[in-house]
């Protein structure tokens, strides 16, 4: 899924040339403040058992609270993912104010 | 809390988030809706990978139960909020001059 990701979204970077990757400094000040949040809510859910990983379909490396690799790389590619599609539509209608404009 | 619950509390925040403390205001905007309508369209993908073949399962007692691609429609929360404030805070940087181009 992580996999399927990426390769929906990175190719904006090469096509559309929305230089995220290049600004990875206000990616990280962009995504690491909510995934922090969004880790603390999975956290809870996955203790309180609101949502299960079946352990025969992750790589199986677990960090502190028994939350499965792939599911911390998600709190980050999904976001980079998110912040590539926006610039992308940047990319594409011009016209469109997106907020930060000078 | 339940996810019903947490996802509707976060999604309130996400948006208030965006209005009120980075104030980049996406939630009006066309282009922010545009961007989302995109994303929600591979989510939808991604949310029925995940859910029909079980490498996530849900507590069915925490959810109201509406499913669409077969996954919780709280998911469809959960990711918009964590969407929203991931752009509302990237337009904020910018308009800071934080590598704007």
């Amino acid at each position: 899924m992580l996999a399927f990701t990426v390769m929906g979204s990175f190719w904006l970077e090469v096509i559309f040339k929305v230089g995220v990757l290049r600004r990875i400094k206000r990616v990280l000040l962009s995504i690491i403040p909510v995934a922090i949040i969004f880790l603390a809510w999975d956290y809870y859910a996955v203790h309180s058992g609101h949502w299960t990983f079946d352990k025969s379909q992750v790589v199986g490396i677990y960090g502190p609270s028994g939350i499965p690799l792939e599911e911390f790389l998600f709190f980050f590619i999904v976001p980079l993912a998110g912040l590539m599609t926006i610039e992308a539509v940047r990319a594409v209608k011009k016209h469109w104010t997106f907020g930060d404009e000078k | 809390m339940t996810y019903t619950e947490l996802a509707l509390s976060m999604t309130i925040i996400a948006i208030l988030f965006d209005l009120f403390v980075t104030r980049s205001r996406m939630v009006t905007r066309k282009s922010f809706w545009n961007a989302y309508a995109i994303m929600l369209f591979f989510q939808l993908i991604t949310n029925w990978w995940l859910t029909s073949r079980g490498i996530l399962t849900y507590d069915e007692d925490v959810i109201i139960g509406s499913r669409i691609a077969a996954a919780p429609i709280e998911d469809l929360f959960f990711g918009f909020a964590m969407i929203t404030m991931t752009i509302s805070l990237w337009i904020y940087w910018g308009k800071k001059g934080v590598q704007r181009n």
